[in-house]
């Protein structure tokens, strides 16, 4: 019984990080950007969660609400001044951009919060749990999980039933021909990466809630969000939850064995994946 | 006055000067053809027009207005679509999706929507859920032409529509224009297939390396005329 | 009269700056006898700075290899000097091969796991691998686990070199070790940069250059890109373990938080090279003094140091993508280390 409770417990934590890799997983797949401040921004957008909590007094929830059109605003002119500019078929300027932008986001948390550790209180939920049978199965754990499968819902929806989708697939396709559309790449990369904030404003919502973070947390983040995408296939979205699943299983696993392995058991499963499935679970026909 | 109208043209690849100085007018409902060798200019020509070539110099005129500085998609959304070379679908669409894309920008109400197209091309309806690439060149290149048709275009840039088709299957392609006139949209059909060209024009330039080199009516033009402007005089 | 041609690489300015060059060698070999014991070592951070900048600009600005994960190459290496001399006895000096070498063996599973991501994929790979190892040796117990150890006392006492040094200077033991590992740090920035320069004016290095330029291209004429890979990463890897064994040798004291420190070893390192000007030797060179003449002034503000450096690090990609250098010799043509070859004509 231990073991379909660690399980359990794997698959939950799984939506958590499924929710970490799916901003990256969408921005990956449209323009070929992998955002190294990825993480960092989940970290900055759990601190403006809080903040709105304790200075406003607000539910970590609606404080979530109202933290979202603001993400998608930053993440909208982040690509538009910044990220834009950078793109193209050099790989090495929008690393070295992305990666100046962790080191400055991580810092200007630091100053700004100090290096103490923190939470976003959520009162009853914290605790709170609901049990299947003979587990117990926490209440935001389960929300975390649920949320996941929502936005990968959302997120295929947007992409495959509206007209900003098909937008989004055709100038990854082909950005000149998309441009002799009437589409501008610049102004579709810039709403993708707001999407992408909003993703990443609900999974700092969890990431805040069940466990403590500081300004350092966030280079993690990203590994676990990259790892569940390289495993689920590129630009899948269902491929990237899966990814966080398993990410999520392996180490709830690792550390019923050993508490010490726990992110090792993560990584270990993720090169496991690699060499057995180089283009991940659900690779694209085409790339 | 001409609907669309370049004057003195020049365009760069780089170092790489590929247009000299290029007139090119077009009037009002009218179907203008330009043809010419492999790196005479043409495909260059109609980026320039289209707004993707930004190296480019001299006058572009739409409808009275100054276009040579815009950008490819303000351009399509006044009316200039374009069908470019190669068909370049979209891979991760299907056929109806690539189709709606033409539509993306400009919305305009107007003879072409996604029936109208259909009743052009009625294959493209029998294979509307497939991806695009999953098609036949000759039916890619009817999608390539209905989804530059849906944005209801006042000019309508072809560029080598026939390249690597059949010749049969060239036929039924050059079999929709006279439709396509009929709704009033000005044409630019870029040809290297000189036959082609000559049946569907009202005029005809035709260019060697970054020049035109002889301009007119089809039936003013001789076969040594064409073929000196096509070739150069000296072959 | 027929013309004559011949090739050459030299430059005006390069004949200079190698003389200048020999100079500066000579002073800084000299250094131990008149600088403070600070001084030392403020010149032994740069100089190891300088060789991981060097190392990672072969990787990334040369290979197109851009990795976050050199780290992980920095505490193996540290660590297994560290292993070494507390577990067999090795001398520490003999250590620094044995980081160089285990460092490279490490590379090997690395490059296969890594070189399976595309582009900018590799890079966080990269990283992945260097936290699987920190957490790997975190587990090590003889070493001291995740908290760490010292070097003991009788490996650092034992250091070659460093008893003579202790005689002929008069100074104590402790001082000795800074000015050995000094010159250790000069020895290998030196061979590092005049082993990379040699490297690229090779016909492999040339290859590499092509293979930089356009993948394609230099294809069709026969550069086996998935080879120059393989050698630019291991050769990488191999200096960058000698470094980071030196760099830990001089500290005495490791644990894996330091030695695989992403921001100290990888962060910085990065910095140094994009806002010196990448794919240029010079380029590293000047900006370490950057990087340094900003840590002196700068270190006193903590967090906002870093932001500063984060945020130079993307002016200069947005603006000026060839770095520092990049601009100097974008004005004025000079070249340092020239690896083109030109054409000279002598009628």
């Amino acid at each position: 019984m231990i073991w379909v409770d660690t399980v359990l417990q794997g698959v939950l934590l799984g939506g958590l990080y499924a929710l970490f890799a799916l901003g990256l997983s969408l921005v990956f797949g449209i323009m070929r950007l992998v955002n190294l401040a990825h993480g960092d921004l989940i970290v900055f957008a759990a601190y403006l969660i809080l903040m709105l909590v304790t200075l406003l007094g607000l539910g970590p929830f609606v404080a979530a609400l109202i933290a979202l059109p603001i993400m998608f605003g930053l993440g909208w002119a982040l690509q538009r001044v910044v990220l834009n500019r950078v793109l193209g078929t050099d790989i090495l300027p929008p690393l070295l951009v992305t990666f100046g932008l962790s080191v400055v986001l991580q810092n200007a948390l630091l100053e700004g919060f100090s290096a103490d550790s923190r939470r976003i209180p959520a009162g009853w939920l914290e605790t709170a749990s609901l049990p299947v049978g003979p587990i117990s199965l926490g209440v935001m754990p389960l929300l975390t999980f649920l949320s996941a499968i929502g936005v990968t819902l959302a997120l295929q929806f947007i992409f495959y039933r509206t007209s900003l989708g098909r937008a989004f697939r055709a100038t990854s396709d082909d950005p000149v021909t998309a441009s002799l559309m009437g589409v501008k790449p610049a102004s579709v990369f810039a709403q993708a990466t707001g999407i992408a904030m909003v993703v990443v404003t609900i999974a700092a919502l969890y990431l805040g809630t069940r466990a403590n973070f500081d300004p350092t947390t966030g280079p993690a983040r990203l590994i676990y969000a990259f790892e569940a995408v390289i495993i689920g296939g590129l630009g899948s979205l269902w491929g990237t939850l899966a990814g966080g699943v398993i990410i999520g299983v392996a180490q709830t696993v690792g550390a019923q064995i050993n508490p010490e392995w726990q992110i090792l058991a993560g990584h270990v499963a993720f090169l496991a994946v690699l060499l057995v499935r180089p283009r991940g679970l659900f690779p694209r026909a085409f790339d | 006055m001409a609907l669309l109208e370049t004057r003195g043209l020049t365009a760069f690849y780089g170092d790489f000067q590929a247009l000299f100085g290029v007139d090119l007018t077009l009037a009002e409902g009218e179907t203008v053809a330009v043809i010419g060798a492999n790196g005479a200019g043409k495909t260059t020509l109609m980026r320039s027009i289209a707004g993707v070539i930004r190296q480019a110099l001299g006058m572009v005129r739409f409808d009275g207005r100054e276009i040579g500085a815009m950008a490819p998609d303000e351009i399509m959304a006044l009316g200039i679509a374009m069908v470019p070379e190669g068909r370049k679908l979209f891979p991760s669409l299907s056929v109806e999706e690539n189709l709606l894309m033409g539509a993306h920008r400009r919305k305009v109400a107007g003879p072409w929507r996604l029936e109208t197209v259909y009743d052009l091309f009625p294959i493209l309806k029998e294979r509307r859920g497939q991806p695009g690439t999953a098609l036949s060149g000759g039916q890619q290149q009817m999608v390539s032409i209905g989804r530059a048709l849906m944005s209801n275009p006042r000019v309508l840039l072809c560029d080598e529509i026939s390249l690597g088709l059949a010749p049969v299957v060239i036929r039924d392609i050059y079999a929709a224009f006279p439709r396509i006139r009929e709704t009033g949209a000005s044409i630019v059909v870029v040809e290297q297939d000189i036959g082609q060209a000559l049946k569907v024009a009202d005029r005809v330039h035709c260019m060697m390396e970054g020049r035109v080199t002889l301009s007119g009516r089809p039936e003013e033009l001789s076969r040594e005329a064409i073929h000196d402007a096509y070739f150069g005089a000296a072959a | 009269m027929a013309a004559h041609y011949t090739v050459t690489t030299r430059t005006t300015a390069s004949q200079i700056a190698a003389a200048a060059a020999l100079v500066l060698l000579a002073v800084a070999v000299a250094v131990p006898f008149i600088a403070s014991r600070s001084l030392i070592q403020d010149l032994f951070f740069i100089l190891t700075m300088l060789t991981l900048a060097q190392f990672w600009n072969l990787l990334a600005g040369y290979g197109g290899l851009v990795s976050v994960g050199q780290q992980a190459f920095v505490g193996f290496g540290a660590y297994m000097l560290f292993g070494g001399a507390i577990l067999w006895g090795v001398n520490p000096v003999a250590g620094l091969l044995l980081a160089g070498v285990a460092a490279l063996v490490l590379a090997i599973p690395t490059a296969f796991f890594a070189f399976r991501l595309q582009g900018a994929y590799f890079a966080i790979g990269t990283w992945v691998v260097a936290e699987v190892v920190r957490l790997s040796v975190a587990q090590w117990k003889a070493v001291g686990g995740g908290t760490g150890t010292s070097l003991p006392r009788d490996a650092r006492d034992a250091m070659w070199g460093a008893g003579w040094i202790e005689g002929a200077f008069d100074v104590r033991a402790s001082e000795a070790r800074d000015i050995l590992t000094y010159w250790l740090a000069l020895a290998l920035a030196v061979a590092t940069i005049g082993g990379i320069y040699w490297f690229l004016r090779t016909k492999r290095g040339l290859a590499l250059a092509a293979l930089r330029d356009n993948v394609g291209a230099a294809r069709s004429v026969g550069v086996d890109s998935e080879r120059m890979k393989w050698v630019v990463f291991l050769v990488a890897a191999f200096g960058t373990g000698i470094a980071g064994g030196l760099i830990f040798l001089q500290n005495g004291r490791i644990s894996p938080d330091s030695a695989f420190s992403v921001i100290d070893w990888t962060a910085f390192v990065i910095f140094i090279v994009v806002i010196g000007g990448i794919g240029t030797i010079e380029g590293p060179i000047l900006g370490v003094l950057v990087f340094f003449a900003l840590q002196t002034l700068l270190a006193d503000y903590g967090a906002w140091y870093l932001m500063v450096l984060g945020a130079l690090g993307i002016a200069v990609m947005l603006f000026a993508p060839g770095g520092l250098w990049g601009l100097l010799s974008g004005r004025t043509g000079v070249q340092l280390f020239p690896i083109q070859r030109r054409l000279n004509r002598h009628d």
